[in-house]
């Protein structure tokens, strides 16, 4: 297959408050993206303070010192589309304007970067709190298998460590915070040394560094935080058994990996593909098509910053047991390791990949558009230029890398395993899993 | 540099100018209608064939036939086999994706422009020439039972599901795509070929090319890949559903189905409306922006950002050939849903009249529907999309471009008069999917008369 030339260009400048700016021009379509990330998400909370970095994101839409109403009227008044996300490691905020409105766009960002609590009253404070215990409910406590990635946490990290909580965090946490923890929380993490911004779209580069200065150099610098660092191993295959509001049995199977960017993350993320994305995955293949096991299986890399999980997921067909399903997992797991996987499969998943890389470059704006991209590779990787690098990390991998990679890190004696089976069936059950129970 | 100036917001200048693509259009041999729309911002291009039966072809008593034949496409093709078939998507990187409609059908493939041929003729193959063997049919019309049956527990499926019921009554639109067990475990394999002969035909399919070529390279992939299927010349399906009149809720109504302690009350709110195709599409677009579209509407601003009763609240019109329905859809925590409903239906009432919208919420909804307008316009998917859209309700060309001034002539008195027609608190049917036991005293304050119980609609 050839190689296709794909790249991301930019240019970089930091502010004197330390506020990374990043450039990149792409005039198609007369609309600018603006990208904010806050290197601040989940893992910068501590037990008993869990949900506080989602919670402060709902507080950045309700108005800062100079616009002292709702977020949003003023950008949709100016054609914008705009939201914002929190996940364990970074929160975002983005408008995608037309290009007329790019002043508007970034006088309303950086007000609330350097000016957010004199707006922040105690009601509205309230108000957002009962909006994300709903959130919570909707997306997690009333959904079928919704709760089983906070037992999965739990079960893959000790305690203390902030991966072990889920980014909307407990409810009874949520429900005990306080104004004034909120506006530490602010002081600590939403200041330029943290933050880093992105224009991209119809703009030239040197006006739009001219309106980053205008717009956000003026905001007070503060201290960048110090980077969280935590280890966590598994010793042991733990099983445990979880109950829900569901019809049919599923398993979920989950290992540590290695860290976003680190060697092997690629490797697990095309391990991913060829285990279970699609038809022609081993696992599809075996369970679902040939079997008719299952009903579906999906799996992949979850890269996160100072640890990665890598999970399989698969759903008992009716008239079949999850036992049934871990022993021929466990089978094809197997056979990856001993044999590794085939020059084809990973010239498939590789030129999947590829396209991918290319269908990535087609929007500025929005969640994984050019600029959350530049942001991400800024951010976590220190440099935004990883584009290119990163596509490389799949054209680099190989029989040998990948093989090593699964037997590095999907060893069958140690890992999570949970099944989640229908109320008070607890037979459907793998042999010696732990009742264990989330809310 | 200037520090700028905090006091006040800065002003948006005059709109940028956008051309908006231009629409080529083919008839092959064969009848079928193609549209190619050059889209040169990244190497990669978009095909989308669009069939004209949908969920609503569905025969009585085979409710998910048109989704299952669908499905059907890419499990074999002529030479190639289920495996094989995705196989050949993954080696081109292809995106490929169904969507199955009240009124259409509609496949999609996205690929680099470098396998452009080879995607365009694999989209081909698995249309005009499935297939449709039996051991497939039996496997994949089994994986749709079993998701069926998780259905049950989605609150948000079986509140569509049961919505739709309600308010169309015994009509071809009256079920989701995947339609129901019953008429699932009807469908034979010959209901399957039967379906795609008559339903899968070229002189009333349109193919939708977009991607970064000229116009005539564009034409010439469509007819390589397609120029080969024969017309078989099968009339449409029975009666179209968007012909049948539905008949429609006489009464306002409560209906109830039970979620035994569910932690939310899923809720739809709404009736039967009008077509898409209706000369008011711009001031219903304009109300509903301003009564449950956006953000910033007045459903969303008093359940979520004023009571806290929701993480987010809508309104929208679920738009078909035919008659569609309008409903405003949320979930609330199971304590606030009688006040929810209560605050639901006052603000659905108040735009008819009492409180009609405001010049700022009129501005406000016209900028958001009409400035951020050309940003669908950014990739090959989105301009192919709309194509397709405007294909299905048979819009003009000129469409795109008097999209804005359409919306921005909306008055006042138009937006009151279409929700005065189209909104009738008098005939709304509320339905609820959460915890009966913990909600059913409170709602007898809402006056909607005793609750009536139904069963998950699958």
């Amino acid at each position: 297959m050839t190689s296709v030339a794909i790249d991301l260009p930019f240019t970089k400048r930091t502010l004197g408050n330390g506020l990374d700016v990043i450039v990149h021009e792409d005039r198609h379509i007369p609309i600018v993206a603006v990208n904010v990330w806050y290197h601040v998400g989940s893992k910068n909370e501590r037990p008993g303070r869990t949900g506080f970095a989602h919670l402060f994101e709902h507080l950045m839409f309700e108005g800062s010192e100079h616009y002292n109403a709702g977020y949003f009227p003023p950008l949709q008044q100016a054609g914008a589309l705009l939201n914002g996300s929190t996940n364990a490691d970074r929160t975002n905020y983005w408008e995608v304007v037309p290009t007329s409105a790019i002043d508007r766009a970034l006088w309303m960002e950086s007000d609330r970067m350097g000016f957010l609590l004199p707006a922040l009253t105690r009601e509205r404070f309230e108000t957002q709190r009962d909006v994300v215990l709903n959130e919570r409910r909707q997306s997690y406590e009333n959904r079928p298998y919704g709760m089983v990635m906070m037992a999965l946490s739990a079960a893959l990290y000790p305690a203390d460590h902030p991966y072990s909580w889920m980014t909307i965090g407990s409810a009874e946490d949520i429900r005990a915070m306080q104004l004034e923890d909120v506006q530490e929380f602010f002081r600590t993490y939403y200041h330029p040394a943290n933050a880093s911004l992105v224009l991209a779209g119809d703009l030239d580069t040197e006006r739009a560094f001219d309106l980053a200065e205008a717009y956000f150099g003026e905001i007070p610098t503060g201290i960048r935080p110090k980077a969280v660092v935590n280890g966590a191993e598994l010793l042991v295959e733990q099983r445990l058994v979880l109950e829900d509001r569901v019809e049919l049995p599923r398993i979920y199977l989950a290992w540590h990996s290695p860290a976003m960017f680190a060697g092997g993350d690629a490797e697990m993320d095309l391990l991913g593909d060829l285990l279970a994305n699609g038809k022609t995955s081993r696992l599809y293949k075996t369970l679902v098509y040939d079997l008719r096991m299952a009903l579906d299986v999906s799996g992949y890399q979850s890269s996160r910053e100072i640890g990665s999980f890598f999970l399989l997921v698969a759903t008992a067909a009716p008239g079949h047991t999850l036992t049934e399903v871990a022993a021929r997992i466990d089978d094809e797991l197997r056979r990856v390791v001993t044999e590794g996987p085939t020059v084809d499969e990973i010239d498939r998943a590789v030129a999947q990949a590829e396209a991918h890389f290319m269908y990535r470059l087609q929007t500025v704006g929005g969640f994984g558009g050019k600029s959350d991209q530049l942001n991400a590779y800024n951010v976590l990787q220190g440099n935004p230029g990883f584009f290119a690098a990163d596509l490389e990390r799949y054209r680099h991998a190989t029989r040998e890398s990948l093989q090593a990679a699964a037997r590095a890190y999907l060893p069958l004696d140690r890992r999570v395993v949970i099944s989640v089976i229908p109320r008070r069936q607890h037979a459907l059950a793998l042999e010696g899993s732990t009742a264990v129970s989330v809310s | 540099v200037t520090r700028i100036d905090r006091s006040r917001l800065p002003e948006v200048s005059a709109d940028p100018r956008f051309t908006f693509p231009a629409i080529v259009r083919h008839r092959l041999r064969n009848g079928l209608r193609v549209c190619s729309v050059e889209h040169h911002s990244v190497p990669v291009i978009t095909f989308i064939l669009q069939v004209d039966s949908g969920s609503g072809a569905d025969p009585d008593q085979l409710e998910g036939l048109a989704a299952l034949v669908a499905d059907m496409a890419d499990e074999g093709t002529g030479t190639l086999s289920a495996l094989e078939v995705s196989d050949a998507l993954s080696r081109i990187g292809a995106d490929y994706d169904v969507d199955v409609g009240g009124d259409a059908t509609e496949f999609s493939l996205t690929t680099l422009t470098r396998f452009a041929s080879r995607g365009a003729s694999l989209l081909a193959d698995m249309v005009t020439r499935p297939r449709l063997m039996e051991s497939d049919f039996a496997r994949v019309r089994q994986l749709r039972l079993d998701r069926l049956r998780q259905l049950k527990d989605v609150a948000s499926a079986v509140a569509e599901q049961t919505f739709l019921r309600l308010v169309y009554g015994p009509h071809p639109y009256a079920h989701l795509a995947i339609g129901t067990d019953a008429g699932l475990r009807r469908v034979t394999p010959d209901d399957v070929v039967a379906f795609h002969a008559r339903a899968f035909e070229s002189s009333r399919a349109t193919l939708i090319v977009c991607g970064a070529m000229r116009h005539e390279d564009l034409l010439k992939q469509a007819e390589d890949a397609f120029g080969g299927w024969a017309s078989s010349g099968a009339d449409a399906i029975g009666r179209l559903a968007s012909e049948v009149e539905p008949i429609g809720t006489p009464v306002t109504r409560l209906a109830v189905v039970e979620r035994e302690a569910a932690a939310q009350s899923e809720l739809r709110i709404g009736h039967l409306s009008t077509r898409r195709v209706t000369p008011e599409y711009p001031a219903l677009l304009v109300m509903n922006a301003v009564l449950g579209g956006q953000f910033v509407s007045r459903v969303n601003l008093k359940l979520r950002e004023e009571k806290g009763y929701t993480y987010g609240a809508r309104t929208s019109f679920d738009w078909r050939r035919g008659i569609s329905p309008f409903a405003l859809q949320t979930s609330v925590h199971t304590a606030s849903t009688a006040d929810a409903i209560a605050d639901s239906l006052t603000e659905i009432a108040d735009v008819r009249g009492t409180r009609p919208p405001t010049a700022e919420e009129m501005s406000l909804a016209k900028a958001s529907l009409t400035r951020g307008y050309p940003r669908g316009f950014e990739t090959a998917q989105q301009v192919a999309r709309s194509v397709a859209m405007m294909s299905l309700y048979g819009l003009p060309d000129t469409y795109f471009e008097e999209f804005v001034p359409k919306v921005n002539a909306v008055t006042n008195a138009d937006v009151v008069d279409a929700a005065a027609r189209y909104l009738d608190p008098l005939r709304l049917t509320t339905l609820i999917v959460g915890d009966y036991s913990a909600i059913s005293e409170s709602l007898r304050s809402l006056n909607l008369g005793d609750p009536q119980l139904h069963p998950a609609a699958f």
